[in-house]
């Protein structure tokens, strides 16, 4: 009977368990495997360099720049999408009319894929396009978007952040949902109105989302690609290359297998601490076992 | 009456984000429908077209297959859906509702995978699909395999689906395992049509997932008659880039059936259910 159970659970784990093997477990060892070799001299007899790669990188003046430019993206968009969102949400989540139409609407960017929206963008930033016209009639110079080092990488941040606010507004507004009325009715009762009853009631109550939310737009800047690809490749003068796009360009482009490998690993490290802050901190409820 | 003003107030704020939200859209429209006399780039911008024209969707469409890239991302984002559902299901359940040797591993092992991105891991995966032939150099089928493969099953679906067969109360179960029913008969017969509001909110989010995708197919994809929407339309973005009108016309057709699809499953994206769906 023991033994028949425990094969009725294999039996219904195997085929997930199949495809994450070769779709995940393999290619996760590869991947650090795949770093302690070199292909720069000979991409079909790799030299086992062991941490020669990682050293190569950090002393690469190229990918701490992508280090630096990944972090810079972070900081541009993660306080907007945690801020910004949540305002959305206390404004729709009060008693008004057409409530839907302004969540659909809102939540548009979200359902379209990021390559068109960067295309939109490309469109908007163009110097003579929409933004530079608004720009000039506001009284200042024309701004060279994607042209200018130091402003790529806020171009690219404001794609991103176009895209993700409904997103996130949506997850703040099932928070919303939990919050006890008789929370608000307690603190008007204390005299509390408007701002301050959401500073009282709402952020407290809902501060695990916020937390959630800070990580996981934290976790999905790191892995930016698809908007920088679309919109700059990573110029001008490398200010809006990121690491996966590090990555993509070494293991893609330049075919070097090791370099690229050593930078996912790096990435990986980087990651994973936010993750782990995710899984067993902010959400542990779900993963419990 | 100051209830009033402070929710005009509101409105005005609201309305203000959706126009915010929709003007890089319709300035893109504007645009498409925009004919060959008049400048794209006037100053001051003209938002209603002067030469009011379909002539750049029907050129984009006789020049790039776009109808091709629908029926390809949809494939691949049907298989993708299927294949998500099945799989996820199946081993959520014993991980809900099982007692075995080894279950922890196996839910570590799957927790784990959500730490990992796939951007760093995306390498090898290519080479895995390379050697499993999965690649539209040998076959369509296997084209779209080498798109559907990776994305197959992951661990937000999994433990979606656990958590729908943790709110099921056991006493079901045990009822049907009186009247005789095996693990197989009790999965499909019984638990599974109570889940059915996480497998719609799993299957949703999988397909505008799948079909938004970029970065996979973008690197796998040789053929252009296997090309997604995503890739398709990035594709055309740089071969045109000379004549915008182009590019925004294709890139709206692009996102019809995508839009078409939200507006008709809206209930589920805004009833605020997607609490579950939460990726990282």
């Amino acid at each position: 009977m023991d033994l028949k159970k425990n094969i009725g659970a294999y039996l219904f784990l195997l085929p997930a368990f199949i495809v994450l093997l070769v779709f995940f477990f393999i290619p996760f060892f590869q991947t650090i495997w795949l770093s302690f070799f070199s292909y720069s001299k000979d991409i079909y007899s790799p030299d086992f360099i062991f941490l020669n790669n990682y050293i190569e990188l950090i002393k690469s003046p190229l990918f701490l720049k992508t280090i630096f430019n990944t972090f810079y993206f972070l900081i541009l968009c993660v306080p907007f999408l945690v801020i910004f969102p949540l305002f959305l949400a206390i404004l729709i989540n009060q008693n008004i009319k057409c409530k839907n139409i302004y969540k659909i609407i809102i939540y548009l960017p979200v359902i379209i894929s990021i390559v068109v929206v960067a295309i939109a963008f490309k469109w908007l930033y163009a110097p003579s396009g929409l933004l530079n016209f608004f720009i000039e009639k506001m009284g200042f110079n024309s701004i060279g978007w994607l042209s200018d080092p130091k402003i790529s990488m806020i171009s690219v941040a404001i794609v991103t952040i176009f895209k993700g606010v409904g997103y996130y507004m949506m997850i703040y507004l099932s928070a919303l949902m939990s919050v006890p009325k008789e929370l608000y009715e307690a603190a008007e009762v204390d005299g509390a109105t408007g701002f301050k009853k959401h500073m009282l009631v709402t952020i407290p109550h809902i501060m695990p989302m916020i937390a959630l939310v800070s990580t996981i737009s934290s976790i999905s800047a790191l892995k930016v690609f698809v908007e920088i690809y679309v919109m700059t490749r990573g110029g001008p003068l490398d200010s809006t290359k990121t690491i996966v796009y590090y990555i993509y360009e070494k293991a893609f482009e330049n075919l070097d297998l090791g370099l690229a490998s050593a930078g996912a690993v790096i990435l990986l490290f980087i990651v994973m601490g936010f993750s782990i802050l995710n899984i067993f901190v902010f959400e542990k409820d779900k993963y419990k076992v | 009456m100051k209830i009033r003003i402070k929710n005009i107030f509101t409105h005005i704020i609201l309305i203000f984000i959706c126009l915010l939200s929709l003007i890089p859209f319709l300035w893109l429209l504007s645009t498409a429908l925009k004919g060959r006399s008049e400048n794209i780039f006037a100053y001051p911008p003209v938002f209603i077209p002067k030469d009011f024209t379909f002539d750049n969707f029907k050129e984009v469409l006789k020049l790039v297959p776009i109808i091709r890239y629908v029926i390809n991302s949809f494939i691949v984002a049907a298989s993708t859906v299927v294949l998500n559902v099945i799989l996820s299901a199946l081993a959520a359940y014993p991980l809900a509702r099982m007692e075995f040797k080894g279950k922890k591993i196996a839910f570590f092992a799957i927790l784990a995978t959500i730490m990992v991105p796939f951007q760093t891991i995306m390498l090898p995966i290519y080479i895995i699909t390379l050697k499993l032939h999965l690649i539209d150099s040998y076959s369509i089928t296997a084209g779209y395999l080498g798109m559907i493969m990776p994305f197959a099953v992951n661990a937000f679906g999994i433990f979606l689906l656990r958590q729908a067969f943790l709110t099921i109360p056991k006493e079901i179960e045990e009822s049907a395992v009186i009247d005789g029913c095996n693990s197989f008969q009790i999965f499909f017969k019984l638990l599974l049509p109570m889940i059915k509001p996480s497998v719609a909110l799993l299957a949703i989010f999988t397909f505008i997932g799948s079909w938004g995708e970029f970065l996979w197919p973008s690197i796998v994809l040789t053929n252009e008659k296997l090309f997604t929407l995503p890739v398709g339309i990035n594709n055309l973005s740089s071969a045109f880039s000379s004549d915008y009108r182009l590019v925004a016309a294709g890139s709206i057709v692009s996102i019809i059936p995508i839009v078409i699809f939200f507006l008709a499953l809206q209930k589920y994206f805004i009833s605020g259910s997607t609490e579950g769906a939460v990726k990282g």
